[in-house]
């Protein structure tokens, strides 16, 4: 039996408490099942791109930390990687440990953020949130630490790092890897993983299949979830990834659970390379110095990195001046967004809230 | 001690049981003469306003109890500031409520939207008149007391749907839905809960329920752990709390009912929530926690303190769940009533009846037959959930709960995807009564 009902257009966004910033979702619901998705991005829009034009190389770096706010320092990295490409700058073998500690300690802040806030959407009533910032505040402390700030860190610089580590961070570092996180990930492991509601929540909800995920050239987790073992430090290695021993993990099914689960892996797996840095820290300089207004030769460099969210990367065209050329920046949340509809629709609201939390999307790089 | 119990025994000081200090009152009016009918209305405004204080006192001191809680289950201190122990922050949070602006949709239907908070609010104070708060202690002795309170606790989930409905919002009247769906699915089984104490004890009138527990010195609970379960988790949904939050569902529906309510209108909401709340626990501390008979305990400290005791403790339970499940989805919640609790509570309605038929055929003791079965139905409680979870339960088991670990780069060979072509869909263009324009 059918019963016969008009359509509703709802819009989920740009105010409601799970779209992660300011997303709009235009949903045709038929009762409490989507019919049909609009994405409506841009509202966080604040011209990155085009103002990096105006400004030098260096100047450039703090708008890589508000691109993606949860994961600065991945964004810093991805930079300078692409202007150390264009320029040919050598980074001291220092600042290539500095850099792969700090972007797997994003990764853990980024991850535990992005596991709080699915469990969240899920329905939970804060604990988990609470649960995981608790150990992405200890995170952000030795971000703090090192280069002042917690967020917006703009911590990587062309040729190396910022700052050098201060004395205390070592034995700091130790204690959380060593100590802390591995504990915390446990309790994670037993909390959410095979917790029968989360299950009836994220299994077989925003599937992914394989096809679709090269199709739409999804990256991160949103990809390995789907089974395919892709990334980037391990097929494109940068700062010495390849030195390091670790493992991709894998999903099978390419639903919410999956990516839920492998963000947790991924955690574990980023304090083993922590772990592996912290001993293989050599002593030197901790940057290369280049001039502060750096004119690259004119030409192009793109380079990429895995950041927490997927593929990042960066392309800048140099006209031999002080200021990029052109800057275009490949946003992982953007192009995980793009498979939101095919994700959603036939399933019902509660699912899609669980589908957008599990992509964990972030509109300031989404926007930029 | 007994000696100075026997002192204070009866005379208006003595607190165990405050219809002392009432009758004290009511005497004295009687003495001067009073009319007949003002011994009514004073008895019946002493009751009123005692419920009336505990009631208006709770509904302050639970947010405390519940943000504090929940907070320590969140490793966060929660509300620690403002007065000893942060015991302020409600009475300042009520405040702040009060200065607010009360806004109200120009589309909305006024007279369903004003009255929807006060409606909620009522049932969960009517339904404390009729419980016992002591031996001589309660402010209506019905004698369909569980039918009284069954039918109280379900209007409140209509007042949510007039709020939801007459909001005008389509977050509200989503809300509004499902807290229908949620009413019509979850009062089976917590009548049929209730129902199997009813058979049990064979009556309805809530003083005598608590009179029989103390008669038999036996909480109902261990005799009926089954009921205990099915009553907790379908009032939970009654009382839309997590894990069956779904009619305000902040993170889906943000807010879903009280979406369009503001100031005090809000404040009356987020009040009665905790109101009913205590309204339910009332009723478990009733119905399965002996109320105010705790063995002899209530012959030293008052028995209304134990039951206050007690609903605080049920009060606990529904905190902890809230502090730590995450939600159902609306067709799993509604799935789990008719597939899960609604059986259940037949079957032990069915095993009830058996149970009071063999206890009235047979005329063997109480004391031989209740421990028996005691003993039965907590096993017949486990045998059935484990039963019902190995048969009935979800199945997870297509795929492993684990990923698994590559050392490499691995991507499979695939064949060519072709995106299905994009359908014409109706967004952006108004719905037509036909469906998709």
């Amino acid at each position: 039996m059918t019963i016969k009902s008009d359509l509703i257009e709802v819009n989920i966004g740009p105010q409601h408490p799970s779209t992660h910033g300011v997303f709009r979702m235009v949903a045709l619901i038929d009762g409490e099942r989507i019919v049909d998705v609009k994405m409506v991005v841009g509202y966080l829009h604040r011209s990155m791109e085009k103002l990096a034009e105006e400004r030098t190389y260096t100047q450039n770096i703090p708008f890589t930390d508000r691109m993606d706010y949860l994961a600065a320092m991945t964004s810093n990295l991805g930079y300078c990687l692409s202007v150390e490409k264009l320029a040919g700058i050598d980074v001291p073998e220092r600042a290539q440990v500095l850099r792969v500690i700090f972007a797997e300690l994003q990764r853990i802040a980024s991850h535990c953020m992005a596991t709080g806030a699915f469990i969240n959407d899920c329905g939970a009533w804060q604990t988990p949130v609470m649960y995981t910032f608790r150990d992405r505040e200890k995170v952000l402390d030795l971000f703090e630490m090192t280069c002042g700030a917690r967020i917006t860190t703009n911590y990587m610089r062309i040729g190396g790092v910022a700052f050098d580590i201060p004395d205390e961070f070592l034995p700091a570092l130790d204690k959380l890897v060593n100590d802390d996180l591995p504990y915390r990930f446990e309790e994670y492991d037993r909390l959410l993983v095979g917790n029968e509601i989360i299950l009836m929540r994220a299994r077989d909800v925003g599937v992914v299949t394989p096809e679709m995920a090269i199709n739409a050239s999804l990256s991160g987790p949103m990809l390995r979830s789907a089974g395919i073992a892709w990334d980037l430090r391990k097929a494109d290695p940068y700062c010495g990834y390849d030195q390091y021993e670790f493992d991709i993990p894998v999903g099978y099914n390419g639903d919410a659970y999956d990516r839920m689960v492998l963000r947790i892996e991924e955690m574990k797996q980023s304090l083993r390379i922590i772990r592996q840095a912290m001993h293989a820290l050599p002593s030197g300089p901790h940057k290369t110095e280049v001039p502060l207004a750096i004119r690259p030769p004119a030409g192009e460099a793109y380079s990429r990195i895995e950041s927490p969210k997927g593929e990042i990367g960066f392309y800048v065209v140099s006209d031999g001046g002080a200021a990029p050329y052109r800057w275009h920046v490949r946003a992982p949340s953007l192009i995980n967004l793009s498979v939101l509809k095919e994700m959603t629709v036939g399933q019902t609201i509660a699912d899609a809230i669980v589908t957008l939390g599990s992509i964990d999307i972030n509109v300031g790089e989404v926007d930029r | 001690m007994s000696a100075l119990l026997t002192i204070i025994s009866r005379n208006w000081y003595d607190i165990r049981d405050l219809s002392n200090l009432s009758n004290a009152i009511l005497e004295r009016i009687r003495d001067a003469g009073g009319p007949g009918w003002l011994v009514y209305v004073v008895s019946a405004l002493l009751g009123a306003g005692g419920i009336v204080a505990f009631i208006g006192g709770a509904a302050i001191i639970n947010i405390w109890i519940e943000r504090r809680v929940v907070g320590r289950m969140q490793s966060r201190l929660g509300p620690n500031r403002l007065g000893p122990f942060g015991l302020l922050q409600p009475i300042a949070d009520a405040i702040k409520l009060m200065q607010k602006e009360v806004l109200q949709p120009r589309v909305a239907d006024a007279l369903v939207f004003s009255v929807a908070p006060i409606a909620f609010t009522v049932p969960g104070i009517v339904v404390l008149a009729v419980l016992p708060w002591g031996r001589n202690m309660t402010l209506a002795d019905l004698d369909v007391g569980v039918v009284f309170i069954l039918a109280m606790s379900s209007l409140a989930a209509l007042a949510v749907f007039t709020g939801g409905y007459g909001s005008n919002n389509k977050y509200a009247l989503f809300g509004a839905m499902r807290v229908i769906a949620m009413l019509v699915t979850y009062e089976i089984p917590s009548v049929l809960a209730l129902l199997g104490l009813v058979l049990f004890t064979g009556t309805m009138n809530l003083a005598s329920i608590v009179l029989f527990q103390e008669k038999y010195w036996l909480p109902l609970v261990l005799v009926q752990p089954l009921p205990f379960l099915i009553y907790f988790i379908s009032s939970s949904a009654e009382l839309n709390r997590t894990p069956a939050d779904l009619a305000e569902a902040e993170s889906e529906i943000a807010g879903g009912y009280h979406v369009e309510y503001s100031g005090m209108k809000f404040g009356l909401f987020y009040a009665a929530e905790l109101i009913n709340c205590v309204a339910i626990s009332a009723i478990m501390a009733t119905v399965f926690l002996g109320g105010w008979w705790t063995y002899k305990l209530d012959e030293i400290v008052p028995g209304w303190m134990l039951f206050i005791g007690k609903i605080y403790a049920v009060y606990f339970l529904f905190v902890w769940t809230r502090g730590t499940l995450p939600r159902f989805r609306i067709d799993q919640l509604l799935a789990f009533a008719w597939k899960w609790m609604t059986p259940m509570a037949f079957i032990n309605i069915v095993v009830v009846a058996a149970e009071v038929l063999i206890w009235t055929e047979t005329g063997w003791s109480a004391g031989l037959l209740l421990p028996v079965y005691v003993a039965v139905n907590g096993a017949f409680a486990v045998a059935l959930i484990v039963g019902w979870v190995r048969f009935m339960g979800p199945k997870f088991s297509r795929f492993p709960d684990r990923p698994r670990f590559y050392s490499g780069i691995d991507v499979p060979s695939l064949p060519a995807y072709r995106q299905p072509a994009p359908e014409a869909t109706g967004i952006g263009t108004a719905p037509s009564s036909t469906g998709v324009a």
